[in-house]
C-alpha cells in the first residue's frame, strides 16, 4: 500500500511564509451590504441568468443555468433581493467587466427549498448533471466544471484518483485550513468519486509543511475505514501541487500536455472540490461560499469562509491592509494575477488575496541580456528549456518556440524565480502564446471569410448553369419537330434522342472549363514545398487547438 | 506595471560573476606564491583594459554604461586573459589581447550573452599566433623580485633567458623532438612529481576553486567530469600504446591549463553548450582535441583552439541535445 513516491525535475523552493495566515482558524465573514456574483466563473460557457432585477431570492437559489454541458451553474448565497445584473468589474489582471448579478441580502438567510437527489439510486449520467447544476468546479484555481472531469477514461476504469492538497504556493493556506477542519467531508466527497470514476485508490497528496493538514486526514481515513484511501506526505518543493507533477510524484506517470489524465488511468482533483461534491451531493449545498487565504501586506492574516460575490475590499476591512500596500494579487506570489481594483468580488477561482508592499515584493530589478547559465532550464519542472523559448519568443520567432514546447509551459514562474538576469521569462512566453493565439483567430477568420468566397462563387456557377440548361431546354423544345427526323439518319443514339442532355452537357462542359480558368491563383496550384508547409501548419494548429483546453494545475 | 512571479530569488549576474572571481582567488595566490608577482600586475593591467573597452563600446552602443560596468562579466574575462598569459608578457600585449577579446570578441556580436566565441580564448590564440616567442617565456620557480617582474612587464630591457623557460608541455614536445623518450625528459628540474615544477599546485588550486564553483551551483559537473575524464581517457590510451613516447594521463591533467579549462574556461555558459548532454559532448570534444594538438600539434598548449573549434560547434551540439520534455520523454525533441 506504501508505494515508493517519484519526483519531477527542477522546482524551487522558496520561503513558504504559511505561518502567519495558520494561526487563526478559519472566520466566517459576515455578508457585506451587496453581493455581486458574477455569471460566468468557470471554464466554459457563460450561464444565462434565471432572475431579473427586483426578484427575490433564497440562499442556494440557481440564479444562471449552466449554458450547455461544458459549463456550470450560479447560485445565490445568501436570501435577498437581486438590485441588478449588469457589467461589473472582475478580479482579472485587464480589469474586464462581465455580467453580475447583483444581490442585495435581506438579512434572514432564508433557505431554498433543498431538491431531493439520491445520488446512491441515480445514474453516473444524472450525478454529473446535478454537480453541473450546483456549481461545482475545481476550486484550486483552474475552476474547471467539476462534473466533466468525472468520466472514466478510455479503458472505462480510472485507476488512481488523487486529491490535490499539495497547496504548493507561498502565503496560500486555504486547503491547509480546509484539511484541518473539514477532513472527514473531503474523505466522503473523494469517495463518492471513487465510485463515479470506478477507481481503486484513492490517493491524497500534501506537502509536508502541512503536518497538522495530513494527521487530519490521517485520522479521518482511519475513522472511515477505506483501505483504498491512502493519504501521502510529499516532499515541500514548488510547483509540486501542479496537476501533472504532483500525479507524476504519486504515480510515477507523466501526462503529457495537450492529453487527458484519465487516459493514463488517473484523475486529479483539489481537496476543497471533493467537499464541495459532498456538500452538493449529501447536503444539497450547492457551490456559494469558498475559504480564501488573506495573507502578505494585512495587519491580521488568516482564512475567511466568504460568500461568492463578496467584494474583496470586504475580506482587506477585516484583514486590516496595511498603509503601504502597491497592489494586490490574485493568487499565490508566484503565479497569482495583479487585481484591478479592491471592488471586484470573490470568486470560485479565488484562493488567495495577497497585499503586495515594496518592501514584501520588491519591483524586479532592471532586464539584464541572458548569459545562458542555464539556471531556469535546472529549475523547470516541465524538462523545458526556457532560455531558448525566451530568444524565439523575443525575435518572435514562435513556430521555433512551438517546436521547443512552448505550450508545455505551466507558467509556474520557476524559471524567472531563479534567472540571475531578471528577465520577466514568463510574460515572453505569454506573449509568444498570446501572439500565436491571435494568429490563429485570424487564420481562422480567413478560412471561413475563403470558404464564404468559394461558396458564393459555386452558387453563381450553379445559378448560371441553371440558367443555360433552362434556356437550352427551352431552345431544344422549339425546333424539336422538324430536325428530329433528319437527324435520327444522321447521328444514332444519345445525341440525337436527347438533344436536351447534350446541351445541358455542353454548358456544363463550359461552366466546368470557365472554373477552372478562374480557379484562386494562391491555392489552386501549389508547389509540393507549399503544401508541405501548409501541412505542417495545419498540424501545429491542430496541436495549439489540442493545447487551448487548459491544463492549469487544479 | 509587472507579472508573476512576484517572488524572485537573491540573485544577479553580478552575484555570480563575483562568485568566480572568488573562486579564482586561490589558483591566483599560488600562483603568485610560487612565480612572483608578474600575474598579479597582467590582473591589474587586463582589468583596466578590460573596463575600459566595455566602457567605450557600451557607450558607442548607447548602452547604459554603469549597469552593466557593474555586471563583473568583464573583470572575469580579464582575469581570465590574465591568467592564461605568462606572467612577465609586456603590458601592451595583454592591453592587445584584452581589448581583442572585449571589442570584437564580445560586443561586436552584441554584447554580453551574445559572444559565440570564448572571448579569454580569443585573446590568447590572437597572441600567441601572433607572438609565439614571447607568449613561450614563462618565469620558473627560481622566481625574481618584484621590481625587476614589475620592469620588465612595463617593457623595460628583457634579459629573461635567466628567468624563464618553456612550460612543462613545451619542455616536453622539445625533448621529444630531440629524440629522448618521455622518462628522461621528465627528468628535467622543469618537471614535478606529476607535472610541472610549481605548476602542479597551480592546478590543483585551480580544481579547488572549480570544486568550489561545483558546490555553489554556478556550474555542473558535466563539463569538469567530461573534459578531465576524456583528456584521462585519450592520454591513458596513447600511453598505454606507448610510454615512451605519450606522457601519462596525470601529467596532462595537470599540465598546462588542464585544470584551469576543465572549471572556468570551458566552462563560460554563454559561448558553451547549454544541454547535460550538450555540455557532455562540448567538454569531450575540447579535451580530444586540446590532446591531438599537445600530441602532435605545433602548438605548446591546444586548449584555446580546441575551446573555439568546439564553439563553433555549439549551436549544432545544442539542437542534437535537447532533453526530452515532461511527457514526451518517448521521442519528439524538436
Amino acid at each position: 500500500m506504501f508505494g515508493k513516491l517519484f519526483s519531477f525535475n527542477g522546482g524551487v523552493k522558496p520561503d513558504p511564509s504559511k505561518a502567519d495566515s495558520t494561526r487563526e482558524p478559519i472566520a466566517r465573514l459576515p455578508l457585506p451590504p451587496q453581493l455581486v456574483v458574477p455569471l460566468h466563473q468557470h471554464i466554459g460557457g457563460t450561464p444565462r441568468p434565471l432572475v431579473r432585477p427586483g426578484d427575490a431570492v433564497l440562499r442556494g437559489q440557481r440564479i444562471g443555468a449552466a449554458d450547455g454541458n461544458v459549463s456550470s451553474a450560479v447560485h445565490a448565497p445568501t436570501s435577498g433581493r437581486v438590485v441588478a445584473i449588469e457589467p461589473r468589474l472582475m478580479p482579472h489582471a485587464s480589469g474586464l467587466s462581465s455580467l453580475a448579478v447583483v444581490i442585495e441580502p435581506d438579512g434572514q438567510d432564508h433557505r431554498a427549498e433543498r431538491e431531493y437527489f439520491d445520488w446512491h439510486a441515480a445514474s453516473p449520467g444524472e450525478v454529473r448533471d446535478f454537480l453541473r447544476d450546483a456549481g461545482v468546479v475545481g476550486l484550486g484555481g483552474a475552476v474547471f466544471p467539476s462534473h466533466l472531469k468525472l468520466t472514466p477514461g478510455k479503458q472505462g476504469q480510472t485507476d488512481t484518483l488523487i486529491l490535490n492538497g499539495a497547496e504548493c504556493e507561498p502565503f496560500i493556506t486555504c486547503d491547509d485550513m480546509l484539511m484541518r477542519a473539514e477532513a472527514e467531508g473531503i474523505l466522503r466527497g473523494a469517495l463518492i468519486m471513487k465510485r463515479l470514476l470506478a477507481a481503486r485508490q484513492v490517493l491524497v497528496g500534501i506537502e509536508d509543511n502541512k503536518p497538522l493538514a495530513a494527521a487530519a486526514l490521517k485520522a479521518a481515513a482511519l475513522a472511515l475505514g477505506d483501505a483504498a484511501l491512502e493519504i501521502v506526505v510529499i516532499p515541500t518543493r514548488y510547483p509540486a501541487g501542479g496537476a501533472k507533477q504532483l500525479i507524476r510524484v504519486l504515480t510515477g506517470i507523466e501526462v503529457p500536455h495537450g492529453s487527458r489524465s484519465t487516459d493514463y488511468g488517473v484523475q486529479c482533483f483539489n481537496v476543497a472540490t471533493s467537499l464541495a461534491i459532498w456538500r452538493a451531493l449529501e447536503q444539497g449545498e450547492p457551490l456559494t461560499r469558498r475559504i480564501v487565504t488573506v495573507a502578505g501586506n494585512v495587519e491580521r492574516p488568516r482564512n475567511f469562509d466568504v460568500a461568492i460575490g463578496t467584494p474583496i475590499s470586504h475580506l482587506f476591512d477585516a484583514a486590516g491592509l496595511r498603509p503601504d500596500t502597491d497592489k494586490l494579487i490574485m493568487g499565490g506570489p508566484m503565479m497569482g494575477i495583479p487585481l484591478p481594483g479592491i471592488e471586484a468580488p470573490v470568486v470560485k477561482a479565488m484562493n488567495c488575496l495577497l497585499a503586495s508592499s515594496p518592501t514584501l515584493f520588491p519591483p524586479p530589478e532592471a532586464e539584464q541580456p541572458c548569459i545562458r547559465c542555464g539556471e531556469c532550464a535546472r529549475a523547470c519542472p516541465a524538462d523545458l528549456q526556457p532560455f531558448e523559448l525566451y530568444w524565439h519568443s523575443r525575435a518572435r520567432n514562435f513556430g521555433r518556440a512551438q517546436e521547443y514546447h512552448l505550450f508545455d509551459c505551466i507558467e509556474c514562474g520557476c524559471c524567472a524565480y531563479v534567472c540571475p538576469s531578471h528577465i520577466p521569462l514568463v510574460d515572453y512566453y505569454r506573449y509568444a502564446k498570446s501572439e500565436i493565439w491571435a494568429r490563429e483567430r485570424e487564420k481562422d477568420a480567413a478560412d471561413s471569410a475563403r470558404e464564404r468566397f468559394e461558396f458564393r462563387n459555386w452558387r453563381a456557377e450553379r445559378e448560371k448553369e441553371e440558367k443555360a440548361a433552362k434556356l437550352a431546354a427551352r431552345a431544344a423544345a422549339k425546333p424539336a419537330a422538324k430536325p428530329a427526323a433528319a437527324g435520327a439518319a444522321a447521328a444514332p443514339t444519345s445525341m440525337a434522342d436527347d438533344p436536351k442532355k447534350a446541351l445541358i452537357e455542353a454548358a456544363m462542359a463550359r461552366a466546368k472549363a470557365q472554373k477552372e480558368a478562374v480557379e484562386a491563383k494562391n491555392t489552386g496550384s501549389l508547389t509540393t514545398a507549399q503544401q508541405a508547409q501548409i501541412d505542417a501548419t495545419e498540424a501545429r494548429r491542430a496541436r495549439a487547438a489540442e493545447l487551448a483546453d487548459g491544463d492549469k494545475p487544479e | 506595471m509587472y507579472n508573476s512571479p512576484f517572488l524572485r530569488q537573491k540573485t544577479s549576474v553580478r552575484r555570480v560573476m563575483t562568485t568566480v572571481l572568488v573562486a579564482m582567488l586561490p589558483g591566483i595566490i599560488v600562483h603568485v606564491w610560487l612565480f612572483g608577482i608578474g600575474l598579479l600586475l597582467q590582473i591589474a593591467i587586463a582589468s583596466a583594459a578590460a573596463l575600459a573597452c566595455e566602457a567605450g563600446m557600451l557607450a558607442l552602443r548607447r548602452r547604459p554604461v554603469a549597469r552593466a560596468l557593474g555586471d563583473g562579466s568583464a573583470l572575469v574575462t580579464a582575469w581570465l586573459i590574465a591568467v592564461c598569459l605568462p606572467p612577465l608578457l609586456p603590458w601592451w600585449m595583454t592591453v592587445l589581447g584584452t581589448s581583442f577579446a572585449l571589442v570584437i570578441g564580445k560586443h561586436l556580436y552584441g554584447g554580453l550573452g551574445q559572444n559565440p566565441f570564448n572571448p579569454a580564448m580569443l585573446a590568447y590564440c590572437l597572441l600567441i599566433v601572433s607572438f609565439p616567442a614571447l607568449m613561450s617565456q614563462w618565469p620558473g620557480m627560481q622566481g625574481s623580485d618584484a621590481a625587476t617582474q614589475l620592469h620588465w612587464v612595463l617593457g623595460g630591457e628583457r634579459a629573461l633567458d635567466a628567468v624563464t623557460g618553456a612550460t612543462p608541455l613545451d619542455a616536453l614536445r622539445t625533448g621529444l623532438r630531440g629524440a629522448a623518450d618521455v622518462d628522461t625528459v621528465l627528468q628535467s628540474p622543469v618537471f614535478g612529481f606529476v607535472a610541472g615544477a610549481g605548476w602542479e599546485w597551480v592546478a590543483l588550486a585551480w580544481a579547488a576553486g572549480g570544486l568550489l564553483l561545483l558546490a555553489l551551483r554556478i556550474i555542473t559537473w558535466h563539463i569538469p567530469a567530461a573534459f578531465l575524464g576524456t583528456l584521462a581517457a585519450v592520454a591513458g590510451i596513447a600511453w598505454l600504446i606507448d610510454p615512451s613516447q605519450f606522457a601519462s594521463p596525470a601529467f596532462h591533467l595537470f599540465a598546462g591549463g588542464s585544470m584551469l579549462a576543465a572549471f572556468f574556461i570551458a566552462t563560460d555558459p554563454v559561448s558553451g553548450a547549454t544541454t547535460p548532454r550538450g555540455k557532455l559532448v562540448f567538454a569531450a570534444g575540447i579535451a580530444l582535441i586540446a590532446w591531438l594538438i599537445r600530441a602532435f600539434g605545433a602548438f605548446p598548449d591546444g586548449i584555446a583552439f580546441a575551446v573555439l573549434l568546439m564553439n563553433i560547434c555549439v549551436p549544432l551540439i545544442d539542437i542534437r541535445t535537447q532533453p526530452p520534455v515532461f511527457g514526451h520523454k518517448n521521442g519528439d525533441a524538436p
